[in-house]
């Protein structure tokens, strides 16, 4: 599973989850720099289901792609499981993903023109799974998110819901540490965005799945744990 | 991981069948180009060749030269007569044949009928030298060749003119003023490597030729051919020696003869045409460049048009070198079904081209292995840029690309 991660520092247990401590980060340089993050600290431990609030541009989306490893900070320390990723290189960052964590997006962010079940399938391919397995995890995946019978559709023959389902399938197949959720329920109407919230916190609550979840609405908020507050790239308030 | 980028691969260029296609098409044309003028050019080649071995590449014809006397005056050397022959036959090791020979252009007639033609006046030595077998009748006797008899061997051209498939041997006809008995027929040659037609003649004894054609003892050229196995450069060299010798011919003076080795000729013939397979089989590598150049742009199109799955990929936990290799062999599978493709198509192309040319269709698996590579290696590299500039795209802006 560790392939390539650099070990922790310290015993996994003593240590959070997720450690962010002074993460700054600035686009472009000097009068223009934009300050998308400014000295964020911020500990998420294991099993937290933590929403992240905030206007548009209060830097939440970086804080995201922060933690994702997608992208690196200016500055600041970000530890995860004790392992400083600001240290590691692109690949390793991405061997990070691949292991320990699962994406969904607003857009969902499926593969055109694949079936439910190719998608799902996607992230174990490049855990080199043999095909039979990944088939089978696959559909087990669907099963759970209530998509059993579907697996032959593609996205375009899916609604809405039907799509983010697959996309949480695809984040959670993997059994990761941390689901990063940006604004999952965002392109949903009311019913919909409940369905969704119920299978996150069922993933929080019954498989111990760590959740972060970007979100505008604070209805969608009250289903997590801890709301983190987000303003001109600083923690306006967490609880 | 090889696998499933393959399967992938496979799949992307099935979703776009008509762009897959138009891609591999300049692969296919240049594919089949090359293969194509490979194996025309090679039966071009071994056509050539059998030509020559038909004329008989054993052989050297030596014929009279220029004289090139001093202040660069030139005048036509003195011919040969029947006593250089016998010392060429006599003094010179490793001849199989020889024969004299002089010739001009006569006209033949049979009935009303009348034909232009080669007369050429010659001996038995003619049939061995050139390895020319009669179809029908026999080859001149000695008591016909000592006293100048007025007898005939047509060509299967002159045979064909007046007689068509009739045998025409104890028929007489003209040459020229004489009346001749025809007493065979030469098997047919066909046309010569350099498109002459070989048939097209009639032989008679060389005395009669001397003594009521010519009206003179003159040997016009000597044929010799050379023992299998010995050099025929060696024949040439000795030949030289002895009609130099022979002629008086100073150390200071050039050769007022030339001595003509077939199998030189052969060698430059097949040389050219094998010179020229080489160029048209590189200009034809050219259209496989272009081809490639097109694999590249479609590559470019497709990494753009799937920025978002490259993003979704790499999110998912994708390498560099994961995306590089899937888009890598996605262009070289487009690439190599383009060169299978290409194959296919030169393999028919040529199978009709070389009935229409009438050369011998000979496949030259090399080629083929060759071409099929080329085009494997078109894709790697003409795919590397699109699959670098894919796997080298920015995670979050990937998935942002709309």
């Amino acid at each position: 599973m560790n392939e390539q991660l650099p070990q922790p520092v310290e015993p996994a247990a003593q240590v959070p989850l997720i450690e962010l401590s002074g993460i700054t980060k600035t686009y472009g340089y000097g009068q223009s720099a934009l300050h998308a993050l400014r000295d964020v600290d911020l500990r998420i431990e294991e099993g937290d289901f933590m929403a992240v609030m905030g206007p548009s541009g209060s830097g939440k989306s970086t804080c995201m792609n922060v933690l994702g490893g997608l992208d690196t900070p200016t500055s600041g320390s970000y530890r995860f499981k004790g392992v400083e990723v600001g240290g590691l290189s692109r690949d390793q960052r991405a061997r990070l993903r691949r292991h320990y964590l699962g994406f969904v997006f607003q857009g969902f962010n499926l593969l055109k023109r694949t079936s439910a079940l190719e998608n799902v399938e996607l992230p174990l391919i490049y855990r080199k799974l043999p095909a039979a397995t990944r088939r089978e995890m696959a559909l087990k995946a669907l099963e759970t998110v209530g998509l059993k019978g579907w697996e032959r559709h593609t996205p375009g023959e899916l609604s809405g819901g039907q799509q983010q389902r697959v996309a949480i399938a695809r984040a959670i197949v993997t059994e990761p540490a941390v689901l990063l959720a940006d604004e999952p329920t965002g392109n949903l109407d009311s019913a919909r965005s409940r369905e969704i919230m119920e299978l996150l916190c069922e993933f929080n609550r019954n498989r111990g799945i760590t959740i972060v979840m970007v979100t505008h609405e604070p209805d969608m908020a009250r289903y997590a744990g801890r709301t983190v507050r987000f303003m001109d790239g600083v923690i306006q308030s967490q609880d | 991981m090889v696998w499933n980028s393959l399967l992938l691969a496979l799949r992307e260029i099935r979703r776009n069948v008509m762009r897959s296609l138009l891609t591999m098409l300049g692969i296919v044309i240049g594919v089949a180009a090359v293969i194509a003028m490979v194996t025309i050019g090679g039966g071009a080649t071994a056509q050539v060749s059998a030509d020559i071995e038909k004329l008989g590449s054993n052989m050297l014809v030596i014929r009279i030269g220029q004289h090139r006397g001093p202040g660069g005056s030139s005048a036509s050397a003195g011919p040969f007569d029947a006593k250089d022959v016998l010392a060429i036959s006599r003094q010179t090791p490793n001849l199989a044949a020889i024969a004299p020979s002089a010739s001009s252009s006569g006209t033949v007639i049979f009935g009303n009928q009348n034909w232009s033609t080669t007369v050429t006046g010659t001996d038995n030595g003619f049939f061995k030298v050139r390895d020319w077998p009669l179809e029908t009748g026999r080859q001149f006797t000695e008591n016909e060749l000592r006293s100048g008899k007025a007898v005939c061997i047509l060509g299967a051209t002159v045979r064909k003119k007046f007689f068509g498939t009739q045998d025409p041997t104890g028929s007489k006809m003209r040459i020229e003023k004489i009346p001749c008995q025809i007493i065979g027929v030469l098997a047919s040659k066909g046309q010569s490597g350099f498109g002459t037609d070989q048939d097209d003649l009639a032989l008679i004894p060389l005395r009669t030729f001397q003594r009521r054609i010519a009206g003179n003892q003159d040997i016009g050229i000597i044929q010799v051919s050379v023992e299998k196995g010995a050099s025929t450069e060696k024949a040439a060299g000795d030949i030289a020696g002895l009609l130099r010798e022979r002629r008086r011919i100073p150390a200071t003076q050039e050769d007022d003869f030339h001595i003509a080795d077939m199998k030189e000729i052969a060698e430059t013939l097949t040389g050219t045409t094998r010179v020229l397979t080489a160029l048209l089989g590189a200009v034809a590598a050219v259209s496989l460049l272009v081809g490639g150049i097109g694999i590249m742009n479609i590559m470019l199109v497709s990494v753009t048009e799937r920025t978002r799955e490259i993003g979704i990929r790499l999110a998912v936990g994708a390498l560099e070198r994961e995306v590089l290799l899937q888009f890598l062999i996605e262009a070289v599978v487009l690439s190599s079904i383009g060169g299978v493709m290409g194959i296919a198509l030169a393999l028919s192309a040529s199978a009709i081209l070389v009935r229409i040319l009438q050369v011998p269709f000979i496949l030259n698996t090399g080629i083929i292995a060759l071409s099929f590579v080329f085009s494997a290696a078109v894709g790697v590299v003409f795919g590397y840029l699109p699959a670098r500039q894919a796997a080298r795209l920015d995670p979050i802006e990937a998935l942002r690309h709309e």
